[in-house]
């Protein structure tokens, strides 16, 4: 058990290793000078060298990965070029906003997707699950910024129960609850519309076995058959779905506060990348990445904790 | 215990059971032999009211006093475990592979009868021991792939016991396991009917086995009852040709190394739609008549409570 | 069961094909000419002469729409057309020399599902600025871990099969194996896969559009429509209908397709989509 988890771990730090250089090459390398990235094709020479020296862009590759990577583990990201403030500093005041919009998205996600997809294998057959299914095969079809686009159309030009957009800040928790409404929905209804489909047929798959037949024979009721007996043997496709889906809810916050006009982190690489803001972008994208391959580490742990026949298995 | 009468269960059109009667009474073992597909399963299941959901079936079932005719599903799971329980054939596979077998067994006393945690706890380890599993405590804490075939099988003994039934329906509870521990689970079931006064419902393809479990036997052939009566007297002297056949197929015990080629009964156990409207073993049958295949033969008496259902009884041989 | 199965090929057939015929047919006739602004008739509401209207400069909205589908499935066809080829080849070379080679090609297959098209995009922008070409680039990218393990799983199964070993024994080198006996037998996954991910890639590009990092103008893209139809809520709220109505279209045609494909030619091969 410790082995696999020290190998888990350590595979999970080289990934992240692996990352960040992707990162940084793709960013800083590949265009071949980060000053012309910072200051456009048409700045000047002079100025170019000026800020290789301010920037210390004149060392070697490596050498600035290196220096980069140092500073970003001890959670120093450089300084932005065009707030003129450090990028962690532009990252811990969005956060919040980023982080609860993903957390309420991966909430929503779980809970209706899991308990459509049980409702769905329970009711096998019966129009309640052919309404489940039709409503799960058209949430993949629809983009999450065209639903939100329909969600404020209805809700907020329509009806005008809630915003069209934007935050008024955590002051009024109740406002900034009620604008991130229509954000989460559009982030959580295509994510669970996902969920419960490989939910009902992996719950279908585990309904045939012997042991439910058992569970049954022992008189309990439908309800607790479900939920004790094949919902946990059923939670390992789940589960992974559900990693993928972090990180797809995570990526989606970056389109949703750009359709809603929240100040998070998706709004703030937009507008970074519109102000060729460099290190802040690169600081953003290795945390999101970040983000990802954590989830998918958090998976590889979760399934030896759902099935303890893992727990001798897995290398 | 149970009366049931006429029990017939049809998938669409075709007859899965077609007319099953049958009695028992506390601590009567009866044991139910067939081949595959002869609705011996079937059987087990309707009288746990748990028929797969395309399943119609008709007549009547009463249930320790209990008139279960028709009854609804809450009904049937009001008595399940209380009333009836069942083992099933693959002793791995009918336990949830998640949960300490402890917890499994726990289950229905904190469910159906309400034990606290303490309680429950303390009634599954004197279940265990009552069982024959080795060293309770540690048992209580394993997984069910961590034990053996036989611990497996008598943790599902101790699950079907724990709110005391009245009937124990065993669906080929040995079949899937090494024949020394086949030996002693059957020897376990034994036991624990005559201790607790319980009726045993034993279901097997295995002669052997029945005939070392069973007080009755009743042969089933296509969905039917074809032969009952008590065990020795039908294995000798059994009157349905099926039987006869049955009994034939089986390698003499003690036969030695040198082994003849058994005769077996030609043929295979038709599907459920192609059986004959008559005697279900017509087609089959070496001793077959005209009249066999339209007509159905009723179950007369032979011997001591011992019936068959052949249109050869009382007719000239 | 196989009527089930029927309905999903068909279905999706039948939404795809209309598609690309009026994608075809857009490149060589639209009702009016996307180019042309019309500002004096803004916003018109559909007519016999507009179906589905005007937009805020006055260009034919069905013709806007005709002409994105070019664009998106374009887009599709190219970028699932380099990723897929790369990541095959990669999943081939993988299976066909196993050992540390596979090894190596899966740990980079696992690297690669770190990064979600759009963060991909946002890097290539950055670095190079918003364009289309930037954009297929990024989904090209996302393909390639897919098709490397599926075209690797399909083929380690095709290496154990008895005609393989035959070839084997008679001497036949891996490169020969590969092309002359595994890419054939792996071909019906790999369709599959490709039309799904063909869904995916154009829900993508949609996206990457709709934020600016894909199509620029004036190429008229769904994606950009949307975002542009957006500001206009208030003014026209049915601008913003109609591209999403083809988005979903296109997606739903391509994921019944792939999934019809697949349960026709092999059932048991399940490929989780998220």
């Amino acid at each position: 058990m410790q082995v696999i988890l020290l190998r888990r771990t350590m595979g999970f730090v080289l990934t992240l290793i692996a990352v960040s250089v992707i990162v940084f090459a793709v960013m800083n390398v590949l265009p071949g000078d980060p000053a012309i990235t910072i200051l456009g094709i048409d700045s000047t020479e002079d100025a170019r060298a000026a800020l290789r020296a301010e920037l210390g862009l004149d060392r070697p590759v490596w050498l600035r990965y290196l220096d980069w990577v140092w500073h970003a583990a001890q959670g120093d990201f450089g300084t932005s070029y065009f707030f003129r403030v450090p990028v962690t500093e532009l990252i811990t005041e969005r956060l919040p906003l980023t982080l609860s919009l993903a957390l309420a998205g991966m909430t929503v996600t779980v809970v209706v997707g899991i308990t459509l997809g049980m409702i769905a294998a329970a009711r096998h057959g019966t129009f309640g699950d052919w309404a489940i299914m039709l409503f799960s095969q058209m949430g993949i079809a629809v983009p999450a910024f065209w639903l939100s686009i329909l969600l404020v159309l209805l809700f907020a030009v329509g009806l005008r129960w809630l915003p069209p957009g934007g935050f008024p800040g955590w002051d009024e928790p109740l406002l900034a609850a009620r604008s991130l409404i229509l954000p989460t929905t559009a982030l959580a209804l295509v994510q669970s519309a996902v969920l419960a489909r490989v939910t009902r047929s992996s719950a279908l798959e585990v309904m045939r076995l012997d042991f439910v037949r058992t569970a049954r024979a022992t008189g309990l009721s439908r309800w607790r058959v479900l939920r004790r007996h094949i919902l946990p043997n059923a939670l390992v496709p789940i589960v992974t779905i559900v990693g993928m889906q972090v990180a797809a809810v995570v990526t989606g916050t970056i389109v949703i506060e750009n359709v809603f006009y929240l100040p998070g982190l998706g709004r703030l690489i937009f507008q970074s990348i519109a102000n060729r803001d460099l290190f802040t972008v690169q600081a953003l994208v290795v945390l999101f990445a970040a983000i990802v391959v954590t989830a998918n580490f958090l998976v590889d742990i979760a399934y030896v904790l759902i099935d303890p026949r893992l727990k001798g298995r897995m290398t | 215990m149970i009366e049931a009468n006429d029990i017939t269960v049809r998938f669409g059109t075709a007859e899965a059971l077609r007319g099953i009667n049958l009695t028992l009474s506390p601590g009567q073992r009866l044991g139910i032999v067939g081949e595959s597909g002869s609705g011996k399963s079937m059987l087990g299941l309707s009288l746990m009211g748990m028929l797969p959901d395309a399943a119609g079936m008709s007549g009547q079932i009463r249930i320790d006093g209990t008139d279960m005719t028709g009854a609804k599903i809450a009904s049937w799971r009001a008595i399940r475990a209380r009333k009836v329980a069942m083992i099933f054939q693959e002793p791995l596979a009918a336990l949830n592979p998640l949960r300490r077998v402890g917890n499994t067994v726990m289950e229905p006393l904190r469910q159906h009868l309400g034990h606290s945690k303490d309680a429950a706890r303390a009634r599954v380890l004197q279940l265990f021991e009552e069982t024959g599993i080795q060293d309770p405590v540690a048992k209580f804490r394993q997984f069910p792939h961590e034990l053996s075939g036989g611990q497996r099988q008598r943790v599902l003994i101790s699950l079907a016991l724990a709110c005391n039934p009245k009937v124990l329906i065993a669906d080929e509870p040995t079949t899937a396991l090494d024949a020394h521990v086949a030996l002693r689970i059957t020897d376990l079931l034994v036991r624990l009917a005559e201790e607790r006064g319980m009726a045993l419902v034993f279901i097997s393809h295995d002669l052997a086995a029945v005939a070392r479990t069973a007080q009755d036997i009743a042969v089933m052939y296509g969905g039917e009852i074809v032969e009952r009566g008590p065990v020795h007297a039908v294995l000798s002297s059994p009157h349905h040709p099926y039987t006869q056949g049955l009994l034939l197929a089986r390698p003499a015990l003690g036969a030695g190394h040198l082994r003849e080629r058994l005769p077996v009964i030609p043929g295979t156990v038709p599907a459920m739609r192609d059986l004959a409207v008559g005697c279900r073993f017509s087609g089959r049958c070496a001793v077959e008549l005209p009249h066999c295949a339209t007509e159905r033969p009723a179950s007369r008496p032979v011997g001591a409570h011992h019936d068959a259902a052949c249109h050869r009884i009382g007719a000239a041989t | 069961m196989r009527a089930h199965r029927a309905i999903n090929l068909w279905l999706g057939a039948a939404l795809v094909l209309p598609m690309i015929a009026i994608a075809a047919i857009s490149l060589i006739w639209t009702p009016y000419d996307v180019t042309l602004l019309d500002v004096g008739n803004k916003f018109a509401p559909p007519s016999p002469s507009h179906w589905l209207g005007t937009d805020q400069l006055g260009r034919d909205v069905a013709s806007l729409l005709m002409s994105a589908s070019v664009n998106s499935l374009t887009v599709a066809f190219v970028a699932v057309g380099m990723g897929g080829s790369l990541g095959v080849m990669l999943g081939l070379l993988a299976s066909a020399f196993g050992g540390w080679v596979e090894t190596l090609v899966m740990r980079l297959a696992d690297l690669g599902f770190a990064f979600p098209a759009l963060l991909f995009a946002i890097m290539l922008a950055t670095a190079f600025g918003p364009s289309l070409s930037n954009a297929i680039l990024a989904i090209a990218f996302i393909n390639i871990p897919v098709f490397a393990r599926v075209a690797r799983g399909a083929a380690n199964q095709v290496w154990t099969r008895d005609f393989v070993l035959a070839g084997q024994a008679a001497g036949l080198g891996r490169a020969r194996l590969t092309f002359d006996h595994i890419l054939p037998n792996i071909a019906a996954p790999i369709i599959v896969q490709a039309t799904i991910e063909f869904a995916v890639a154009i829900l993508a590009e949609a996206a990457l559009s709709y934020l600016g990092l894909g199509a620029q103008p004036p190429l008229p893209s769904w994606g950009r429509m949307l975002s542009e139809a957006q500001t206009l809520m208030y003014l026209a709220p049915e601008l913003a209908i109609y591209p999403g109505l083809c988005i979903i279209i296109a997606v739903l045609g391509f994921g019944l397709l792939g999934d019809g494909l697949r349960d026709v030619t092999d059932p048991r091969l399940k490929q989780v989509r998220a």
